[in-house]
């Protein structure tokens, strides 16, 4: 693993209020997990970010060093790391993903 | 080469010796698997720290032999 694509992802993470590192795009997910957050994320109905890992093999393999986290998708607020779809899921059903795009200030989706 | 769910279950009791755990085959394909694991060691931890503990209990096959495992963490009533 190079600084250069831990670097990049820090960039990444930094830059977006709410990024999600995903297989696949919104439209297009090439995974259930990826789908899953997808949907939570317009029911949540906040503005948000996507990288795809499958276009960038050293995003897809740096992302889960960065975040020690083994899997995708992985969700970002405000540069922390959230979780991954089971996590966005729970809280989501317990009101607490709400929350917390609350107390993070997040802009709604346009 | 998939993981049997009963393999799956002895890894995460190895690991974590008072967890309850229940492993759902989600497809019948043994690849499809949704895991619930309770401890008593998981309180006070985030869900982000439970589920890491689970993966490390899965030794680095989380994401790599085992691909598609649905995880939840709780602890106990």
């Amino acid at each position: 693993m190079t600084d250069a694509v831990q670097q990049r992802i820090a960039e990444i993470v930094g830059g977006h209020d709410v990024v999600l590192f995903m297989k696949g795009t919104p439209l297009f997910p090439q995974c259930g997990f990826s789908s899953r957050a997808i949907a939570i994320l317009e029911h949540l109905g906040v503005g948000y970010d996507t990288v795809d890992v499958l276009q960038d093999q050293a995003i897809r393999q740096g992302i889960k060093a960065y975040s020690d986290w083994p899997t995708i998708p992985q969700l970002y607020v405000k540069g922390e790391f959230v979780g991954g779809s089971d996590i966005m899921m729970e809280m989501y059903e317990a009101g607490e993903l709400q929350q917390l795009m609350t107390d993070q200030g997040v802009a709604p989706a346009n | 080469m998939p993981m049997a769910a009963a393999d799956i279950a002895d890894m995460i009791r190895a690991a974590i010796p008072d967890a309850q755990v229940e492993i759902t085959d989600l497809a019948g394909d043994g690849d499809h698997y949704a895991a619930r694991v309770v401890s008593e060691s998981f309180r006070g931890l985030s869900r982000v720290a439970q589920q890491r503990a689970v993966y490390a209990a899965l030794g680095g096959r989380m994401g790599g032999v085992l691909h598609a495992l649905q995880l939840t963490t709780a602890v106990p009533n």
